[in-house]
């Protein structure tokens, strides 16, 4: 206590830093406050490097949240009268060309956090923002819409929502390497086995038995959301939704013209607040697709992290590649070895005479163990049954699409 | 003989340094805030950038025991913690039953006691060593499931285990412990919140230049600045794994093997395997690229020099 009272005004700053981060979504405790502030006291304040180490070593526990800290940081301590500094990382830098989207994005949170504190003046950051916003809508030429998901007509939100209600996901499961008790097994338990020995005083030893345990595989669902595909993508996205919140591991990704992460938004438990949440953060809606340069993205930065585990991989996407599949059959080379099971769920199978024969389709059939249609309610039905079956069965359909993709 | 711990980020700097370990700043910060505060130090960055390796100096600096617990799908306590040996407690049971002279209270206070304990390392951990605290290095967590995950809340945050025969052992000084992780799944917050983390980047090209010097003194300095050069390049392009610094100490090694005296695009073509680990990634490099990066990178030194 008598040390918080000597440097005070450290103690407070750092308070309010810590406020400041947490304003701009780091998940931080009181806890970590304390932790902090013992931090700082053991490392001093000789050295600025040093006082940023150890608040990082103690604030930060995720790699994505260095970006966020490193600017924080540098707003809040090099410069008490951060508004300045804050309004010109709002304002769009004209001329200059950035091609990182993403540390300015993050600079606008930070800005936001900090601005939050400051009410007088945040009216007018506001504006700034939004021209901001703006700004980025004309840089590129992807349709970058803001998809409002009233615009579903009110039979489609029903029907799929109690088609969804209804389906119970089978759980499959594959063994573990962890073991669980069981009256009868192939393997003895010896601890369990002696516990019970002594029991009744060691004269009788019955025998405890053990068994694999089971667990579901991860599951990952690339979707796509193109022009093409947009009345699926909104229904496949309640089907998500429903299959996140039934079990754990299960990781979303939409893609149209890039590959955004939607898994934490789809953890919410009320369906409303996932979409309005998702439309807020997927920036190409309904535009084109490129499969090619999207699973690359996918490979390079995500398969590592989410696939590592073994996991079933969902694809949703009609095949229509705006880059005619250009690069697309090493990408789904790579995503086929680096997965459990490849699943290829395209809405044009609704059409009886479909054939696959355009390039994007082409150079991804020779990689996919299944191929399965996803158009209507009852195609959705069908995809649970195939997520809990063993798929083993399916493989000679799987020939003849190959066949006739050739 | 134990050494003390340093008492200040610039002594961790120089620890490490003494056990050929080149640090930057900011390691040497979140380790030393790790070893003062007693937390453990919670450690992520791509393969081969050194972080078993940071246990390792850090035992072998401090003259400490080394307890490493390589994690893998399906580790249980039975191989972590501590395990029953059951043979001699069949025999124990047996040899009073014939002897007749315990009761049932006697016998299981008896089959349960430390006698027939194995320990396996996170109880050896907690142990109590004249050495001093050991360092306890939980190598790759990701790789285990998250039940193992959710065990070891208790071990970090109090440095206690409990075991329901014999009840709460608890360490007197609690160990040093390093967790390391390749992020290839996100580890719980509850876990990290225990923990300080750092995050361990590819050096810049003069710390690994330095590396490359303690690690392998045999290169001559015209080679190791040309390795270092060519495999900054190589991350700066865009391949599947990016070579680590563990890739660039193997490569240096192979080329001195190789009586290999200045970089060529011939046997940089045929050593790319020490450096490159997807055969894609091979192909896109060997060749025309190689030569190209490579005579950047010669360029680039030769202008150093002028």
């Amino acid at each position: 206590m008598q040390e918080n009272a000597s440097n005070g005004g450290l103690t407070v700053n750092i308070m309010y830093f810590v406020r400041t981060l947490r304003a701009a979504g780091l998940p931080i405790g009181p806890g970590r406050l304390l932790e902090a502030l013992r931090a700082v006291a053991t490392v001093g304040l000789a050295s600025r490097e040093d006082f940023y180490w150890a608040l990082h070593a103690v604030l930060v526990n995720r790699h994505d949240q260095r970006e966020l800290f490193d600017q924080a940081f540098h707003i809040f301590w090099r410069n008490p009268k951060f508004l300045e500094r804050m309004m010109s990382l709002i304002l769009p830098s004209f001329g200059a060309d950035e091609p990182q989207e993403n540390p300015e994005e993050l600079s606008r949170r930070i800005a936001e956090a900090i601005a939050a504190d400051e009410l007088d003046e945040s009216p007018n950051s506001r504006e700034d923002k939004f021209e901001y916003d703006a700004a980025m809508t004309w840089g590129t030429n992807e349709v970058l819409q803001k998809k409002d998901f009233e615009n579903m007509s009110a039979d489609e939100v029903s029907a799929a929502r109690a088609a969804i209600k209804r389906m119970r996901m089978p759980i499959s499961t594959v063994p573990t390497r962890r073991y669980r008790p069981r009256d009868v097994g192939s393997q003895v338990d010896m601890r369990a086995t002696l516990r019970a020995a002594l029991r009744n005083g060691g004269d009788i030893i019955p025998l405890k038995c053990r068994v694999k345990d089971k667990r579901h595989p991860p599951i990952v669902v690339l979707c796509d959301i193109s022009g093409s595909m947009d009345r699926y993508a909104r229904m496949m996205l309640h089907f998500l939704h429903t299959m996140t919140n039934d079990r754990d591991r299960v990781h979303t990704f939409l893609f149209g013209t890039r590959l955004t992460n939607v898994t934490r938004y789809l953890r919410y438990k009320d369906i409303d607040v996932s979409l309005n949440k998702i439309s807020d953060i997927v920036k190409d809606w309904s535009g084109g697709t490129r499969i090619g340069t999207c699973l690359h993205d996918f490979n390079r930065f995500w398969s590592r992290r989410v696939l590592g585990q073994g996991a079933l991989v969902l694809l949703i996407t009609d095949g229509l590649d705006r880059d005619s599949g250009e690069g697309l059959a090493k990408e789904m080379d790579r995503l086929h070895r680096s997965s459990r099971r490849l699943i290829w769920l395209n809405p044009l199978l609704r059409y009886d005479l479909f054939e696959p024969k355009s390039r994007g389709i082409k150079a991804m059939m020779p990689y996919v163990d299944e191929f399965k249609p996803i158009h209507n309610l009852e195609s959705l039905i069908e995809l649970a049954e195939i997520v809990g079956g063993n798929g083993l069965h399916s493989n000679s359909s799987m020939t003849n699409w190959r066949e006739r993709a050739a | 003989m134990t050494s003390p711990t340093p008492n200040s980020v610039d002594e961790t700097f120089e620890l490490l340094r003494n056990g050929n370990y080149v640090a930057d700043r900011s390691l040497a910060t979140a380790l030393y805030l790790s070893l003062s505060l007693s937390r453990p130090l919670f450690v992520e960055g791509e393969a081969g950038v050194g972080k078993t390796e940071l246990a390792k100096v850090l035992a072998q600096t401090l003259n400490r025991k080394l307890l490493r617990l390589q994690c893998y799908e399906g580790l249980d306590v039975a191989s972590a913690v501590y395990e029953w040996n059951y043979t001699r407690q069949m025999v124990e049971i047996r040899l009073s039953e014939a002897a007749g002279d315990r009761d049932r209270g006697t016998l299981e206070e008896d089959i349960f006691s430390e006698k027939f304990l194995i320990k396996r390392p996170l109880l050896q951990a907690l142990e109590p060593s004249h050495d001093g605290p050991p360092v306890l290095l939980i190598d790759e967590l990701d790789r285990t499931d998250e039940p193992f995950e959710a065990y070891l809340l208790e071990i970090l945050s109090d440095f206690q285990i409990t075991i329901p025969e014999v009840g709460t052992v608890s360490a007197t000084e609690p160990p040093i412990v390093i967790i390391t992780s390749n992020r290839t799944r996100e580890i719980h917050d509850a876990l990290k919140r225990r923990c300080y983390y750092h995050w361990i980047d590819y050096p810049d090209a003069a710390r690994e230049l330095e590396i490359l010097t303690v690690k392998a003194p045999e290169v001559s300095s015209t080679l190791s600045q040309q390795i270092v050069g060519f495999v900054q390049a190589l991350r700066e392009t865009d391949l599947f794994k990016l070579p680590g610094i563990a890739e660039t100490i193997d490569w240096a090694h192979a080329l001195v093997q190789l009586n290999c005296l200045a970089l060529d695009p011939e046997t940089i073509n045929n050593t790319l395997g020490a450096l490159l680990k997807y055969q894609d990634d091979i192909a896109k490099i060997q060749g025309s690229e190689a030569s190209r990066i490579l005579t950047e990178v010669k360029a680039e030194l030769a202008a150093h020099r002028a």
